[in-house]
């Protein structure tokens, strides 16, 4: 993780050789001390997690079943989920950058809230939305018999959820960025909006996607309060690996900080790729 | 490739008068109204020369549907457009920074417009590949953009403007993008493609040069309107504001003309060789002026004006003195006469003009 560090220590100062020797010697301890006891405070518990780590027991604890099940079932709800946010919300995003409608400024807001909102009260609300007796499910039941809740279904929609906003905002952004004017020049070649977008746009706004994407799986990963709240914490069902960590913990700790290994393995994972193929700007 | 000249669209053979474009252009945007009239037949090349800020990409916009129209009509060949979205346009647009694709091959960016009027992928590659080898590009077409110079960027441009078979081709600023070597060359080469191409063309630019050479007739445009149109030469001989006149580097003045003399609007009166009365330019270049830093006892008491040196630069081998006085105007000496004369800013000269060398036209 100290990799975070190296943009702030690039961004520094650049001035000449003496002067820079006198901005050292003067180092103001009221920043100096804060910032290396930060920085102890964010690297001390990954340190923990790896002094503590079982190392001997670690293929027998990453090898059971229920590992093995919580792992799976992670992978493929957030790629699922990641998957929802692609097809919905990459059009969202073209949307809100490419056209000018009425509320536009508060549809963006209201985009963005799951950003910040509790997860938990993500999840109370989904009950409320597609829950049995929520506004649609009602009718999901009863018309289709679809019942999302408690369903694995029900995982990548709480997923979806809290994670498809990364996406919009940074699909949005890199939208944003590119210039309008290919659309146009499509245009003038006989390419309706649509076509523009299919053959011009979304190639050049490719990498902003994939580092979307990228964010919206990690985020999916991760997710834990909308998960267990809308779709429950059955094993081999709806509990995903953040869930089988907090339930590890209760009764086999060595499980929990195994289980917990593989989710640092696999988020240091995504950020190498993020910086090494879009965060650098290569 | 027998079809390449064929119309874009399916258009029913019209009237011959109505062939070609007939336009008014009326866009309002805030505080700035384009209102610009342009009529062109079929393989006329018109250009819109005007300053930045004149409206001229506005009015090209226009055409191309990028803009919507707030009055005016837009008819090609006998068709009204106005309310066709560009997509549908039988219109090619090269841009000024040409917009080529980035992640398409120079062939894949010229076979886009064939793709989008439904011509089938091997079909469309081979209508793009007949237009690159017309242009000379025939060894470039996998190259991407980026790899492309100047120059073959904007062939490849013209080719995928051109590879839709449009009616009414559009070029913003064709030259601007290149550096000068290249766009002596450019410049011939466009000019043959103009000259080939069979329909109604217009560029819009700021240079005169690139008009005068690319284009047969000009359109100048300053704060939205039209203020001269005409044959090249015509607008060169006969410029109608200043624009136009330090654009083709002459000295213009309005008067009141009776026999050969003509009260200038600026105060004092000049002498021409044509008889003319009423309203009228008078022109002259800046090498028809010569400077005298002491009255000049020989010569003529006419054409002659007490003027201040306001400013001096080098312009080509000569020296260009920007006087203040009785009558403002230019003077181009050399480097010789200039250095004889002492002249500095503030110093004060005498003017002269030759009535033989003045022109002076109706306005």
């Amino acid at each position: 993780m100290t990799s975070l560090h190296k943009p702030g220590a690039a961004a520094g100062p650049r001035t000449g050789g003496p002067r820079r020797r006198r901005v050292r010697a003067g180092l103001p301890l009221p920043l100096l001390l804060p910032g290396v006891l930060a920085l102890a405070f964010l690297l001390l518990p990954l340190l923990a997690l790896l002094v503590r780590a079982p190392w001997r027991s670690l293929p027998a604890q990453l090898t059971s079943t229920e590992v093995w099940q919580a792992l799976q079932l992670s992978l493929v709800s957030a790629t699922a989920a990641t998957a929802v946010s692609l097809v919905l919300g990459v059009p969202l995003a073209w949307l809100l950058a490419r056209t000018d409608f009425p509320g536009r400024g508060l549809v963006r807001a209201l985009v963005t809230l799951p950003l910040v909102l509790p997860p938990v009260v993500g999840g109370v609300a989904l009950l409320l939305a597609l829950g049995r007796n929520g506004i649609i499910g009602k009718w999901l039941d009863s018309w289709f018999g679809i019942t999302l809740p408690f369903t694995a279904a029900g995982v990548v929609v709480a997923e979806a959820f809290v994670a498809m906003p990364f996406l919009v905002i940074s699909v949005e952004g890199t939208l944003r960025a590119a210039d309008p004017r290919f659309e146009e020049a499509a245009t003038t070649l006989g390419a309706s909006r649509f076509t523009a977008f299919r053959r011009v746009t979304l190639p050049l706004i490719a990498p902003g996607i994939a580092a979307g994407a990228v964010l919206a799986w990690a985020r999916a990963l991760g997710e834990f309060g909308a998960t267990i709240t809308f779709a429950g914490n059955f094993p081999g069902r709806t509990q995903t690996m953040p869930l089988a960590v907090y339930l590890a913990l209760q009764n086999d700790p060595e499980a929990a900080i195994s289980l917990s290994l593989v989710l640092l393995a696999v988020s240091i994972a995504v950020l190498a790729g993020l910086r090494d193929r879009w965060l650098t700007g290569t | 490739m027998t079809d390449i000249d064929a119309p874009k669209t399916g258009l029913a053979p019209a009237d011959i008068r109505e062939q070609g474009l007939d336009a008014r252009l009326v866009v309002e945007r805030g505080s700035f109204r384009l209102d610009v009239a342009l009529a062109a037949a079929p393989g006329d090349v018109v250009a819109l020369l005007g300053p930045n800020g004149a409206g001229k990409t506005t009015a090209l916009r226009a055409l191309a549907g990028l803009v919507p129209l707030t009055d005016g009509h837009l008819r090609l060949d006998g068709a009204s457009l106005e309310r066709t979205p560009a997509e549908s346009r039988p219109v090619g647009v090269v841009f000024q920074d040409y917009l080529l694709f980035p992640h398409l091959s120079a062939l894949d960016n010229v076979a886009f417009g064939p793709r989008c009027q439904g011509a089938g992928k091997a079909e469309a590659r081979a209508q793009a590949a007949a237009w690159l080898d017309r242009m000379g590009l025939a060894g470039h077409s996998g190259a991407k953009p980026r790899h492309l110079s100047g120059g073959q960027a904007q062939r490849v441009a013209l080719a995928r403007a051109l590879a839709t078979r449009p009616r009414l081709l559009l070029l913003d600023e064709p030259l601007a993008a290149l550096d000068a070597r290249t766009r002596l060359e450019v410049r011939a080469q466009l000019r043959r493609h103009l000259a080939e191409f069979e329909a109604v063309a217009v560029l819009v630019t700021h240079d005169p040069l690139d008009a005068m050479v690319l284009a047969d007739r000009l359109v100048v445009v300053e704060h939205g309107r039209v203020v001269q149109e005409g044959a090249p030469s015509d607008i060169a001989r006969h410029p109608r504001t200043d624009y136009i006149a330090q654009l083709v580097g002459l000295n213009l003045y309005r008067g009141a003309a009776e026999g050969h003399t003509v009260r200038l609007d600026a105060g004092p009166s000049i002498t021409t060789t044509e008889v003319l009365s009423g309203p009228v330019f008078v022109a002259f270049p800046p090498v028809a002026v010569t400077l005298f830093r002491d009255r000049p006892t020989g010569a003529s008491a006419r054409n002659l004006w007490r003027c201040e040196v306001a400013g001096l630069e080098t312009h080509g081998d000569q020296i260009r003195a920007d006087l203040t006085g009785e009558l403002p105007l230019a003077a181009d000496l050399t480097t010789v006469a200039a250095a004889e004369l002492d002249l500095h800013p503030g110093a004060a000269v005498w003017a002269t003009v030759k009535a033989t060398q003045t022109h002076a036209y109706p306005a």
